[in-house]
């Protein structure tokens, strides 16, 4: 493979605005030096649903700054006026792309301070979902990265094959998109009869399309001329900016909650996250593809180890009248984007008194994104965005 | 004991200690030395990443709860960092900012300042809008704010959207001429 190009600044600054003293570029637009653009909130090359305000000279971007609010819901507001068990519903609409974490950490959250016990089947159930749904995100994610380069055959590819995970999905909760399979003191239900063989026989076809995606990808020559050098995040500043997850991993910082902090039985897996210093957009997609390697193979482990039977949820409060003593907690999993947490205040009632998502993409979309689009060419945008897998509405919440 | 509370402990006076399980404890330190404590845990104590900043307003106790929740990736450990500021009636409690640690907080004291009204005073771009562009009303995020009221104040009703008791609207939709045969029908809930 070819080395990584370093990410360089165009040494000629003349064509650039000057900087203020805050650092900010001075822009005259009335010289026609510098046109101002909005790529977003309707735009294919946008993560969801937010948009860039980018100042560019010639193609090339001078100023980026994310917009948000376009998806405001106040989903933090909301959960303080329900009961635990009536946070569900509105919680998993935090992140569409992945709702299972937003389940995992919000009933995790409320057994914590609950005192409830997971009983361990339910354990191995809710990880068996949240690799699950890991694979349908890494499915569409590690071909969509070409996607943004137009290579969207990939895409196609890997959305026929999700499409095949979310039916398992149906199959075992009933819903596609939104599960809410994991709930306050277990899971809703056992494997259906048969499930195993017909997950294990869709993970074949995972086999089948790596090789595939590695043609058509990782071995083209437009997508890693495009790939290699492009937002190059230094090792520096994966903790400075709060970086998490595959983008952490690419810049050669191995982050991954499953093996810092062992939640559910993923101390009886066995499994390494890759990790690469090249820090691009190319060692993230990497990254990406070895993940989505390891969740086949994690799924594969889980199917194996879990036990037959066994209880599925703990003994609860009536749902209707459960009040949780005051206190306080930071529950957190591992997303596909990487830490995914939840700051969850209690305070003697039946419902909580503050909620607080953190989601990787608040900064990674914000102060890193804002950074890493500088100086790249305005082609390169939807790019770089991907790359960081933003996603807006863990920004608004 | 987990790294850093013991400094916090002794050279900065926190207290109310609660070790929420191995490795996450939430501790109170004063506002006046937060941003010292913060500094000390970041470059002494490890824990260089910042997760984030939220609030929780104690209406009742007149305490607005600043958490920061810091992160020691080297030990695995986390401290959740309060800091009780005097809640005021119309917002506006203060606090220093650490945008000069992390370069990400401007972002949370952003949306801290737009959501609950705290400022934080020299954090670049505070007073831009974030999430609530053109927002003129109290911050949305504090308990005392009426959100139905500001649904009714600042949207118009759409016509359709009103509602009906059931039972009534029965009466009147298929027994417009004699309401009286509808309390003998069978299908009369009420009956």
């Amino acid at each position: 493979m070819a080395k990584s190009k370093l990410f360089t600044m165009n040494e000629d600054r003349s064509l650039y605005p000057e900087l203020d003293v805050n650092g900010k570029p001075i822009v005259d637009l009335t010289s026609h030096k510098y046109v101002k653009i909005w790529q977003g909130p309707q735009h294919p090359g946008v993560t969801g649903n937010m948009s860039l305000e980018l100042t560019i000279s010639g193609d090339e971007i001078v100023e980026s700054k994310t917009h948000v609010g376009y998806l405001h819901r106040a989903f933090e507001k909301l959960l303080e006026r329900r009961l635990f068990v009536q946070c569900m519903p509105t919680s998993i609409r935090l992140c569409v792309a992945e709702p299972d974490t937003n389940e995992y950490v919000i009933s995790n959250a409320i057994e914590e301070l609950g005192n409830i016990e997971v009983p361990e089947m339910a354990q191995w159930l809710r990880m068996l979902s949240l690799e699950m749904a890991r694979l349908q995100v890494l499915l569409r994610q590690v071909p969509g990265q070409a996607g943004t380069f137009a290579l969207g055959l990939g895409y196609q590819w890997g959305s026929y094959i999700r499409d095949l995970i979310l039916d398992s999905f149906e199959e075992l909760t009933g819903g596609r998109v939104y599960h809410m399979y994991i709930i306050p003191g277990g899971v809703r239900g056992l494997l259906p009869d048969g499930f195993k063989a017909r997950l294990l026989e869709k993970l074949k076809l995972i086999d089948e399309f790596i090789p595939k995606i590695d043609k058509l990808i990782f071995n083209n020559v437009v997508f890693e001329s495009r790939a290699r050098g492009l937002a190059y995040i230094p090792k520096e500043w994966v903790d400075e900016y709060g970086i998490y997850g595959p983008a952490s991993r690419g810049s050669g910082v191995s982050r991954d909650v499953r093996k810092t902090n062992p939640y559910l039985k993923y101390d009886q897996l066995d499994f390494e996250p890759f990790v690469t210093t090249e820090g691009d957009v190319y060692a993230r997609t990497e990254v990406r593809r070895a993940d989505l390697i390891m969740t086949v193979d994690l799924i594969r482990q889980i199917l194996d180890k879990m036990p037959e039977k066994g209880d599925i949820k703990a003994e609860t409060p009536n749902v209707l009248h459960w009040k949780i003593p005051k206190g306080e907690t930071y529950s957190k999993c591992e997303s596909s984007r990487g830490e995914y947490g939840m700051y969850f205040v209690t305070d003697g009632s039946a419902m909580p008194r503050r909620v607080n998502l953190k989601g990787p993409s608040y900064t990674h979309a914000n102060a890193l994104l804002d950074k890493l689009l500088i100086n790249a060419n305005i082609a390169d945008t939807a790019a770089i965005m991907v790359s960081l897998a933003t996603c807006p509405p863990e920004i608004e919440r | 004991m987990q790294k850093g509370i013991n400094n916090l402990i002794e050279k900065f006076g926190a207290s109310d200690l609660e070790v929420r399980r191995p490795g996450l404890s939430f501790i109170t330190v004063e506002n006046t030395k937060a941003v010292a404590a913060i500094t000390h845990l970041k470059d002494i104590d490890g824990y260089t990443i910042l997760s984030l900043i939220t609030a929780v307003d104690w209406i009742e106790d007149g305490i607005m709860q600043l958490t920061y929740l810091l992160n020691n990736p080297e030990e695995i450990a986390e401290i959740g960092l309060r800091v009780m500021l005097e809640r005021k009636e119309e917002a506006g409690e203060s606090m220093e900012t650490i945008h000069h640690l992390w370069p990400n907080a401007k972002k949370w004291q952003q949306e801290l300042k737009e959501m609950f009204g705290i400022d934080f005073p020299t954090s670049p771009g505070l007073n831009d809008p974030f999430i609530l562009e053109g927002w003129d009303a109290a911050p949305p995020y504090r308990r005392d704010f009426d959100t139905n009221k500001y649904a009714e104040e600042t949207f118009f009703p759409r016509p359709g959207r009103e509602t009906h008791d059931p039972a009534e609207h029965m009466k009147k939709n298929m027994y417009p001429n004699n309401p009286s045969d509808y309390t003998n029908k069978k299908y009369n809930p009420n009956r």
